[in-house]
C-alpha cells in the first residue's frame, strides 16, 4: 500500500473576481522512500495541491476529494490531529530560505522548538540533537552555528537549516516546494545532493516541487507533470525523458538547455486563466497538435506504457525533440 | 563559507548586536540627554525619601511663600512647605502613573491587537471598529471621564489613563500582527505543526517588541501629562499628597503674589515629558532596521 494516496483532489479559491480553479481532480500516490518530482509552470497548482493536503491554505480555499496518509483522512482530520502530523509525519521546506526563519531566535532554538514539541525532548537534548541535525545537513562547525541568528547565515545555509528543521522528527514525507529556486546554481546542486542523501539515510519519501526539469532528472524516481491545475502526464523519470508523450512535456524538455542542442525552443502563449475550467484540453490553445477534438473535450488519462499515463488525444514524442 | 566572521566569532552575536545598538544610541545627543534627564527623574522618584531635604508635608511657618534661599532651594508655598522637596515627592506620582498606566495599556491592548490582527475575520472587524470609535474621542476626555466614574485617587487615575491609552496601542499591535502573519516563518511554523498560541507567543509577539518598546516610551510622557491634568482637576492624587498637578492647582490662588509656585512644577512636567519623548524618538531611530547610522 502506498504511503500517501490522493484521489480527485480539487482546490477552488473564492476571490472577489469569482472562483479560481487552482487544482482539478488530481490523483496520485506516493510510495515509501519514493522521490516524486512535480513539474509545471508557475501557477499550475503544484504548491497549492500539496499545501491543501495539510490544510495550509487560507480560508478562501475550498478543497474537495480525498487524501489518505497512513490510514488518516487528511482532509477531514481534526485540527489537533493535523498539528501532530504537520512537521512530525509530513514536513515542508518552502521556497524562500531568506525569510522562512524567525529573525528573533537562534537557529538552534528554532530546530529545538520542533523537537521539543513533537518528540518531547528536554532543552539540553534538543540542543544536542539540533547540532547533529546541522551536521547532517552539512553545515560546517555546527556547534557554533547552532547559536547564530538567521541573519548571520547565507541563503544556502538557511535552506539547509530549513531542511534540518524539516527532517528533525524523521518525517515519513518531506515536501520540498521549489527548495532551490532562490539559490545560486552551485548551491542548488549541494541542496539536491543533500535531498538524495536524506532519502538514502533516513528513508524519507520526498515530493520535489519544481519548474526545473533538470532538477527532477537528477533526483526523482517518478515525475508528475501538471498544467493548469490538471495532471497531464505521469511516468518513471527515465521513461519520461526517453519517451515524453504530452506536447506540454515535450515543450518543457525542449526548454531545458543542453550543450550542442542548438537554440532553445519555447512554448508559445501563456498559462490560461483558471477562472473557469475549460471544457477542453487546457493546453489546446498553445498546442501544435491541437485539433477539433482537443478543443471540445477534456482528454482522459490513459496508460501508454507501463506506469506511463498521459492526458492527450495525440500523445507521442516530438519529432524534432528526439531527432 | 566557514572562514568568514572569524574576527567577531569570539563575542556572541547578541553581544555584538547590543554593541551596535549602543553605538547608534550614543551617536544621538538628544536621545542621550533625554535618557539622562528621564533617568534623573526616575531616580528622584525612587530616592525622594533620601534626597528630599524636607518631608512632603513639613511646614515652616517662619517662611510662608518664601523666595528661594539656602534653607529652601526653590522657596516655600503658602503653608511653608518646601517646593523643591514637594517636586521630588511629586515625581513619584508622575512616574508611577506614567509607567503603570503604560504597562496597563500594553497588557490590555497587545493581546487584543494581536488576536484581531492574526485571526482577522469578524473578531477583527468588531475590534477595529470599536477601536476607531474610541479613538474618535481625545485621549484626555476619555481619561477624565473614566477617572470621574472611578472616583478620585492615584490608582484610579492610573487605570483611567491606561485604558484611555489602550485604543491607540491596539491599533498598533493589530497592524504589526497583520503584517507578521504573512511572514514566511509564520507559514513555516504552521506547516511544522505549531499551535496558534505558540505562534503568537514565539513568532508574532517577539518580532513586534521593538515597535512596542518605542510606543511605550512615547506613551509614558502622555500619561505623565495626563496624571498632572487629572490631579489638577482634582480627579487624581488628593492633597496633601504632593503631585505636580496638585501643586499647579494650589498655586492658582497665589498666581499674582508667587507665580514661581506654578512655574516650578510646570517646568518639572515639561522636562520630564520632554525627556521621555526624546528618549522615545532616539529609541525609534536606533531600533528601526532601516537606520544605518
Amino acid at each position: 500500500m502506498s504511503l500517501l494516496a490522493v484521489d480527485g483532489l480539487s482546490v477552488r479559491f473564492d476571490t472577489d473576481d469569482g472562483p479560481v480553479h487552482a487544482v482539478d481532480r488530481l490523483s496520485f500516490t506516493l510510495g515509501e522512500s519514493e522521490v516524486l518530482g512535480v513539474v509545471g509552470e508557475s501557477g499550475c497548482g503544484k504548491s497549492v495541491s500539496f499545501m491543501s493536503l495539510l490544510r495550509l491554505l487560507p480560508e478562501t480555499a475550498t478543497v474537495e476529494g480525498a487524501a489518505t496518509f497512513d490510514g488518516i483522512d487528511l482532509l477531514h482530520a481534526s485540527p489537533a490531529r493535523l498539528r501532530s502530523i504537520r512537521g512530525r509525519q509530513i514536513a515542508f521546506v518552502f521556497q524562500e530560505p531568506m525569510t522562512s526563519l524567525n529573525p528573533a531566535f537562534k537557529v538552534g532554538n528554532q530546530i529545538g522548538e520542533v523537537l521539543r514539541r513533537h518528540l518531547g525532548l528536554s532543552r539540553g537534548d534538543a540542543r544536542r540533537r539540533s547540532i547533529e541535525l546541522l551536521d547532517l545537513v552539512r553545515i560546517p562547525s555546527p556547534e557554533r552555528r547552532v547559536d547564530e541568528y538567521p541573519h548571520q547565515l547565507s541563503g544556502g545555509m538557511r535552506q539547509r537549516v530549513m531542511i534540518a528543521m524539516a527532517v528533525a522528527c524523521d518525517p515519513k514525507i518531506l515536501i520540498a516546494d521549489e527548495p532551490t529556486t532562490a539559490l545560486d546554481v552551485t548551491i542548488q546542486a549541494g541542496i539536491l545532493d543533500l535531498m538524495r542523501d536524506i532519502r538514502e539515510r533516513l528513508g524519507t519519501a520526498i515530493v520535489l516541487i519544481t519548474h526545473n526539469l533538470g532538477v527532477v532528472a537528477d533526483v526523482a524516481d517518478r515525475v508528475l507533470v501538471m498544467y493548469a491545475g490538471r495532471k497531464v502526464e505521469e511516468a518513471p523519470v527515465h521513461e519520461l525523458f526517453a519517451r515524453p508523450q504530452h506536447p506540454y512535456t515535450n515543450g518543457l524538455l525542449g526548454a531545458v538547455p543542453r550543450p550542442g542542442a542548438g537554440r532553445l525552443r519555447e512554448i508559445p502563449g501563456r498559462v490560461p486563466s483558471l477562472a473557469e475550467l475549460p471544457a477542453a484540453c487546457a493546453f489546446a490553445p498553445r498546442c501544435p497538435r491541437a485539433d477539433q477534438l482537443s478543443r471540445t473535450q477534456v482528454p482522459d488519462l490513459r496508460e501508454v506504457a507501463p506506469q506511463h499515463h498521459v492526458a492527450c488525444f495525440h500523445p507521442g514524442p516530438d519529432a524534432e525533440a528526439t531527432a | 563559507m566557514s572562514f568568514v566572521d572569524t574576527s567577531v566569532a569570539t563575542i556572541s552575536p547578541r553581544a555584538r548586536r547590543r554593541r551596535i545598538l549602543r553605538r547608534r544610541f550614543l551617536r544621538r545627543p538628544l536621545a542621550v540627554v533625554g535618557f539622562i534627564v528621564a533617568l534623573a527623574f526616575v531616580l528622584a522618584a525612587i530616592l525622594a525619601p533620601v534626597i528630599a531635604p524636607y518631608s512632603a508635608g513639613a511646614t515652616d511657618f517662619n517662611a510662608l511663600l518664601a523666595h528661594s534661599s539656602r534653607h529652601h532651594l526653590l522657596g516655600t508655598d503658602e503653608l511653608g512647605r518646601d517646593v523643591f522637596s514637594r517636586i521630588l515627592w511629586g515625581a513619584r506620582a508622575s512616574i508611577e502613573a506614567g509607567v503603570l498606566a503604560t504597562l496597563l495599556a500594553m497588557a490590555v491592548a497587545v493581546p487584543i491587537g494581536i488576536v484581531a490582527g492574526y485571526y482577522r475575520g469578524w473578531v477583527d472587524a468588531v475590534i477595529a471598529r470599536v477601536t476607531d470609535v474610541l479613538l474618535a474621542f481625545p485621549f484626555l476626555i476619555v481619561a477624565v471621564g473614566l477617572a470621574a466614574i472611578l472616583g478620585p485617587s492615584l490608582t484610579n487615575a492610573t487605570i483611567a489613563l491606561g485604558i484611555g491609552a489602550a485604543p491607540a496601542l491596539i491599533r498598533i499591535a493589530r497592524g504589526e500582527a497583520l503584517a507578521l502573519r504573512e511572514e514566511d516563518y509564520v507559514r513555516a511554523a504552521v506547516a511544522n505543526g505549531a499551535s496558534d498560541l505558540r505562534i503568537l507567543a514565539r513568532h508574532v509577539l517577539p518580532n513586534m517588541l521593538s515597535t512596542l518598546i518605542v510606543q511605550a516610551t512615547v506613551a509614558i510622557p502622555t500619561a505623565i501629562i495626563g496624571e498632572a491634568v487629572l490631579s489638577f482637576l482634582g480627579l487624581g492624587v488628593q492633597p496633601p499628597t504632593p503631585s505636580w498637578g496638585v501643586m499647579l492647582s494650589d498655586a492658582q490662588s497665589y498666581l499674582s503674589q508667587a507665580p514661581r509656585l506654578a512655574v516650578y512644577p510646570g517646568i518639572a512636567i515639561f522636562l520630564c515629558s520632554l525627556s521621555f519623548n526624546l528618549l522615545g524618538d532616539g529609541l525609534r531611530d536606533v531600533l528601526d532596521p532601516r537606520t544605518t547610522r
